[in-house]
């Protein structure tokens, strides 16, 4: 099965904001999801950039192709068994 | 397990960066949006209600501003108002850790409780094994007599169901000094003569009601509103602390507004040459051990809380002095503001004439994203002096004593030990080893458990940052060839 790809944003912003934390995932993913996604540590994705609002502050992560705004490890984890979850129905 | 920084932690560095855009918008004319800012109309609350979360945000913010909650005399200043006090002292915030008695759930006295999940068994392990005779059987349940109950953890220890809990109170476990305790309303309150200012209650209170005086705004407005020449000492655990190569970090601050930016390993490496001659020295003089002291919350505690160890305490200053006594040599008008991972180098700051200010890099990451500054697209920007492999490796555990190992070989028989992380039980095995004697005869301390790269003030990940220390540490050069 191909692997969920979950991207971290390592923008400055995103960084000091709390994504350096959701980085915990590289290390000890949960038992249920840790051989089923692969982690990605990505340049700045210019969502806090986009003035419209839709999506309010980083830190940014993409869980598939989903959105993850205001992110914490606990918020990413609960998004990835939802995709995961979706993809097996 | 690898825990990742809980909502109060990371809501602290939130605060910072709104403190800091609020400081470069309006030099606070707006700053009393900012616990609305944080804690919106609409949003879900975490406190009993969203007008309270509002109330200790905005202590948490006075103390981003340098001004401690405990400094409060009348409850309607705002924040506005805060920021123009500290835009206007001439005078530095001075280290302080305090409560925000608001924020402080009173937690319960720790102690031993009986769960649902009793059975009532015919065993009674508990009853059997408590020294003191305060279990008895109430409903078919173990029930704890609070006066007798002497909080030794037997009957938890041995009850086959798992069904005795111990209720700790976290600021309190986790200070190894006993510096924190309750009033007679269940509310902390720091004793300032004892306290280390280590970090470890801020770290672990669950209600993120422990702040400490943040000098951020007394150096952005050095960097934004003089002309004065700020220089940024950027400690050895800084590595790993920020997205991007280190060049890209030296360009960041510069842009920021630092004049000029230093490595604090370069003092680090004088560090490893002059404990490693003093340890020489101290071991022909017959000495039984030796123990470093690079890090002012182990040297504090030494002081106050073990004297006995106090002969066996290094006498070579720490990086940060030597880094520091260099930069006011070549550069003597400059500010040098020392960056790092320690809330405890506030203190050892200000008996040191020569470090003006100490930022976490929780402050400078907070600075860096008020200004929109992003670390990768900064010019690339060497350090002027560069640092060795001994040196580099101060912030990890083990380091300190294997740096100046790597120099005393050949010269002295030398036995590192690492004490990793300053609890209440490695404090007591330093007043043995003070009166007892130790077989090893070098010992490192680090107040923080695995070393700098994972105290108070980091931003990353200790398991990340270590890799990367490790990795800057391979491409240094080593010190012996140096010579």
């Amino acid at each position: 099965m191909e692997k969920l790809t979950v991207k971290i944003c390592s923008g400055t912003s995103c960084f000091v904001m709390g994504a350096a934390q959701i980085q915990a995932l590289e290390f000890t993913p949960p038992e249920d999801i840790a051989d089923k996604i692969e982690i990605i540590e990505v340049r700045c994705m210019n969502h806090c950039k986009d003035i419209d609002a839709t999506h309010r502050r980083g830190p940014f992560v993409m869980v598939g192709d989903e959105l993850v705004s205001e992110a914490t490890y606990e918020k990413v984890v609960n998004k990835i068994r939802e995709v995961l979850n979706k993809d097996c129905k | 397990m690898l825990i990742p920084k809980n909502n109060a932690n990371q809501m602290r560095s939130l605060i910072l960066i709104k403190i800091a855009e609020s400081f470069l918008k309006d030099r606070f004319a707006s700053a009393d949006r900012i616990p609305l800012e944080l804690r919106p109309k609409g949003e879900p609350h975490s406190r009993c209600c969203i007008y309270k979360d509002r109330a200790v945000l905005k202590y948490r913010a006075m103390a981003g501003m340098g001004i401690s909650p405990d400094e409060e005399t009348d409850e309607v200043t705002s924040l506005r108002e805060y920021g123009e006090e500290a835009l206007a002292r001439k005078e530095k915030a001075r280290s302080k850790l305090a409560v925000i008695d608001i924020a402080c759930s009173a937690c319960v006295k720790a102690q031993y409780m009986v769960t649902n999940a009793c059975r009532g068994c015919f065993a009674r392990p508990c009853q059997v094994n408590c020294p003191k005779g305060a279990i008895s059987f109430v409903n078919g349940q173990a029930h704890i007599d609070p006066d007798k109950c002497v909080n030794c953890g037997k009957c938890h220890e041995v009850c086959p169901y798992h069904s005795i809990i111990r209720i700790p109170v976290p600021c309190e476990e986790a200070c190894p000094v006993d510096a924190i305790k309750k009033d007679e309303f269940g509310v902390e309150h720091i004793d300032t003569e004892k306290c280390i200012s280590c970090g470890k209650c801020l770290m672990s209170c669950p209600f993120g009601a422990i702040v400490e005086r943040s000098q951020m705004i007394d150096v952005l407005k050095l960097i934004k509103d003089t002309d004065k020449k700020v220089v940024a000492m950027l400690a050895p655990a800084f590595v790993g602390q920020f997205p991007n190569d280190i060049a890209n970090v030296v360009g960041a601050l510069k842009k920021l507004g630092f004049a000029d930016v230093v490595e604090v390993a370069v003092g680090a490496d004088i560090t490893t040459r002059k404990e490693a001659a003093e340890f020489v020295e101290r071991m022909e003089e017959g000495a039984n051990f030796m123990t470093t002291s690079c890090c002012p919350a182990y040297f504090r505690a030494a002081k106050v809380h073990i004297p006995e160890i106090e002969p066996f305490v290094s006498h070579t200053k720490t990086p940060m002095y030597y880094t520091a006594e260099l930069l006011k040599q070549e550069q003597p008008d400059c500010v040098s503001v020392f960056v790092g991972p320690c809330l405890a180098k506030r203190v050892e700051a200000e008996y040191d004439p020569n470090v003006d200010y100490v930022l976490t890099f929780e402050e400078i990451g907070a600075m860096l994203v008020a200004d929109g500054i992003n670390i990768e697209e900064c010019p690339a920007e060497e350090f002027h002096q560069i640092s060795s492999a001994q040196g580099r490796q101060f912030p990890l555990s083990g380091g300190v004593a294997g740096a100046v190992a790597s120099l005393v070989e050949g010269k002295a028989d030398i036995r590192p030990e690492k004490i990793d992380g300053l609890s209440k039980e490695n404090i007591k095995l330093l007043k043995r080893y003070a009166t007892k004697g130790c077989d090893n005869n070098m010992l490192e301390v680090m107040c923080c458990e695995g070393g700098c790269i994972a105290g108070p003030g980091c931003i990353a990940l200790a398991k990340k940052a270590s890799r990367a220390v490790e990795s800057y540490v391979a491409k240094g050069e080593n010190l012996k060839d140096k010579e």
